[in-house]
C-alpha cells in the first residue's frame, strides 16, 4: 500500500459529522460572484503566526500575498507541490485569470486557511472557528468559496 | 473540508468542495463536491500546469448550477502518485569527522538558499532555520547511535516540528537540483527517506526513540505513517 492509499483508508475509516438538516444556497450567476478560496493545507503568510499543532484555528491570507509558508503538521502528504507552484493547492493566480476574463465577478479580498489535522469531532471548526471564518468571507461579500483539502 | 462547506453554506456562501477522499464526501455529503482521484497534497492535480488547474476549477464550478444537493462528481483523470525517487544530485562527502548527514546538510546550503532567493519564502523555521538543521541531525544522529533523547537536546523539544524543519530544508534545497520533469507526488519523499543520509538518520532516530518504550506521539509523526 503506498502512501497516499495508506492516508485514504484511514480518512475513509473516520467518522464523518452529519448534517440533518444541511443549508443549500442559490448562489448569483458566476460571472458575477465573488469567489474566496478555503483550503486545509495549514498556509499561513510568512509573518503570520504559525499553526500550532493540533490548532484549530483559521488563517486569513491577503489575496495579493504569494510568500506563503506550509503549517500543516502531518508528514503524510506530498509537500513538495505547494513549494513548485502554489496554485496546486491555492489556487490564487487561476482565480486572477478567471476574473480577468469575466468568468467569475471578482477574487475576494483575503481567503481562508485552516490545518486539515483536526480533532474527530471537528467540533472547534463546526460551532466555532468555521462560523467565524465564514462571517469574515460574508463581511467581505464572498459569494462563492473553493474548498481545497490537504 | 466537507464540514467547512456545510457551515460556510450555513452562513449563505456557495461552497465546491475539491474531495480528496471519495467515501468521506458521500459519508459527510457537502453541498457540491467534485471528487478528484489526485495525489494528497495536490488538490489540483497537476503543479505549473495551468490548463489542468483550470479544467478543474471548471468542472468545480461548474456545479454551482445544480438546484439541489448533494452534488457528488468525479473528475475524469485519475492520478496516482508516483513512489519512485527523484534522481537528485547529493553533496559529496567533505568533512569525514562530521556525522554523514550533518555533512550532507552543510553541502545543500546553497542549494536551500537558491530556492529560498528565488521563491521569497520558506517553509523551513518551525523550530529550527536553516543555519539549525545541521545540529538538529547531529542531535538526531546522536540519539539513533544511542543517546537517551530526553536528554539530547531535540531543538524545541519537538521532535515532530524539527523533522518537518529538516525534510523541508531538503526538499526545498532539492527542487534546486533536480533536472528532467517536476518530481511526481511523493518522489521528493521518497528521495529524502530512502537516499539521504537526513532520511535515514530521521527513521534510525525514530526507531530508537519508539524502541526506549516513548509514547506513539514522541517519535511517530517524526516520518510518513508507512515508514
Amino acid at each position: 500500500m503506498n502512501g497516499d492509499e495508506a492516508v485514504r483508508a484511514h480518512s475513509a475509516s473516520l467518522p464523518a459529522p452529519t448534517f440533518p438538516d444541511p443549508a443549500f444556497v442559490t448562489p448569483k450567476p458566476l460571472s458575477s460572484a465573488t469567489v474566496a478560496i478555503v483550503t486545509s493545507a495549514a498556509l499561513h503568510a510568512s509573518d503570520d503566526n504559525a499553526f500550532s499543532a493540533g490548532d484549530t484555528g483559521f488563517r486569513l491570507i491577503d489575496s495579493a500575498r504569494r510568500d506563503l509558508v506550509l503549517g500543516h503538521w502531518s508528514p503524510n502528504f506530498d509537500r513538495s507541490a505547494v513549494t513548485i507552484d502554489l496554485n496546486v493547492v491555492y489556487p490564487i493566480d487561476r482565480l486572477e485569470e478567471l476574473a480577468a476574463q469575466g468568468i467569475i465577478g471578482a477574487v475576494a479580498p483575503r481567503h481562508v486557511s485552516f490545518a486539515g489535522n483536526q480533532p474527530d469531532d471537528v467540533a472547534t471548526i463546526r460551532l466555532d472557528t468555521g462560523p467565524a471564518a465564514a462571517a469574515a468571507l460574508v463581511a467581505d461579500g464572498v459569494d462563492v468559496v473553493i474548498l481545497t483539502p490537504v | 473540508m466537507s464540514v467547512l462547506a456545510h457551515v460556510f453554506e450555513a452562513a449563505g456562501i456557495a461552497t465546491v468542495v475539491l474531495s480528496s477522499v471519495r467515501e468521506m464526501a458521500v459519508k459527510a455529503a457537502p453541498p457540491r463536491a467534485l471528487h478528484c482521484e489526485f495525489p494528497l497534497g495536490r488538490p489540483l492535480g497537476k503543479p505549473s500546469d495551468p490548463d489542468f488547474q483550470h479544467d478543474v476549477l471548471r468542472r468545480a464550478f461548474a456545479l454551482l448550477d445544480a438546484d439541489h444537493g448533494p452534488v457528488l462528481v468525479d473528475h475524469p483523470v485519475t492520478i496516482i502518485a508516483d513512489d519512485t525517487a527523484v534522481s537528485c544530485t547529493l553533496p559529496p562527502r567533505f568533512d569525514p569527522t562530521l556525522a554523514p548527514a550533518v555533512d550532507e546538510s552543510n553541502g545543500l546550503r546553497r542549494a536551500y538558499d537558491r530556492s529560498r532567493l528565488r521563491r521569497g519564502v520558506t517553509s523551513v523555521g518551525r523550530v529550527v532555520d536553516a543555519d539549525g538543521v545541521p545540529a538538529a541531525l547531529a542531535v538526531l544522529d546522536a540519539i539513533a547511535n544511542g543517546a537517551d533523547w530526553k536528554s539530547a537536546g531535540i531543538p524545541g523539544g519537538n521532535t515532530t516540528a524539527v523533522c518537518h524543519d529538516i525534510r523541508t530544508y531538503y526538499e526545498e534545497a532539492a527542487l534546486e537540483l533536480v533536472d528532467g520533469p517536476l518530481p511526481a507526488a511523493r518522489a521528493l519523499e521518497d528521495w529524502f527517506f530512502e537516499r539521504t543520509e537526513a532520511g535515514a538518520t530521521v527513521l534510525a532516530a525514530r526507531k530508537a526513540i519508539s524502541a526506549s518504550g516513548a509514547k506513539a506521539p514522541v517519535w511517530f509523526y517524526m516520518a510518513p505513517a508507512t515508514r
